[in-house]
């Protein structure tokens, strides 16, 4: 039974994406990933966090929390914040959906994290802010070609 | 993000290196739209992702806004070498019925 825990909180800043991205990356390095699987956590996350700079921030600054909890093959991530909120959940994780289409956003956010990751929720309060739960399985499996 | 450019056979070859994420795609669009104002009698453009080595979906956004740019100018714009990482994230949004891939 293998178990690990890490959690993340920097400011909202879009510098810091790559950084939460890498880290969640190397923290779940100790599952072997294949790197198509390690590739699909780091988007996810990317996704995330990009969504706490640009949507629950509005481009204030702001704290993104990311935990990551390791159970046998499984990674779970919970990413939050403490922003504005989503009003309509539904409406959000639709594909190309976007609240900002003038600044070339492509609206697939939502849909990347949901195709990429083996589980995925978000819940939000508007005014409280939003969480993001996601979970990747890593099977020892043979690397797809 | 490193953007470069060349042209040949009046061709313009757009070059993108490094991380395509939200901190870095601003930059990057004003690079590659200079590179194409620069270049407006080229006969296409091909965006090259080859060192592209990761993208979310601000990669998206980013080519959807080239290809608009594009479209404007009547210039056809192709993607050439996407990782298998953006080619994922390029075929789950449907980007190759818009931008094709160059073979």
């Amino acid at each position: 039974m293998t178990k690990n825990y890490l959690k993340l909180q920097f400011y909202s800043l879009p510098r810091n994406q790559a950084f939460a991205r890498d880290a969640v990356a190397a923290f779940c390095l100790e599952l072997n990933p294949s790197l198509s699987a390690l590739s699909d956590v780091k988007t996810a996350v990317s996704e995330a966090v990009t969504n706490c700079t640009v949507h629950a921030y509005k481009g204030n600054l702001g704290i993104v929390t990311v935990e990551c909890e390791i159970e046998d093959e499984e990674l779970h991530i919970k990413v939050s914040d403490t922003g504005r909120g989503i009003a309509d959940i539904s409406q959000a994780i639709q594909p190309f959906y976007t609240s900002a289409p003038s600044d070339e956003r492509s609206g697939m956010g939502f849909t990347i994290m949901q195709t990429f990751m083996d589980e995925f929720k978000v819940n939000s309060i508007q005014g409280e802010g939003t969480v993001v739960y996601m979970t990747k399985c890593f099977k020892t499996e043979v690397e797809n070609a | 993000m490193v953007v470069s450019g060349y042209v040949k056979d009046r061709n313009l070859y757009i070059g993108l290196s490094g991380e395509m994420d939200e901190c870095s795609s601003q930059s990057a669009r004003e690079k590659c739209d200079k590179l194409i104002e620069d270049n407006l009698g080229v006969k296409k453009i091909v965006i090259n992702l080859s060192e592209v080595a990761f993208m979310d979906s601000t990669g998206i956004g980013f080519l959807i806004g080239r290809y608009k740019k594009a479209s404007k100018l009547s210039i056809p714009l192709c993607i050439e070498k996407p990782n298998f990482a953006a080619d994922k994230i390029l075929n789950l949004c449907g980007i190759y019925s818009l931008i094709p891939k160059e073979k």
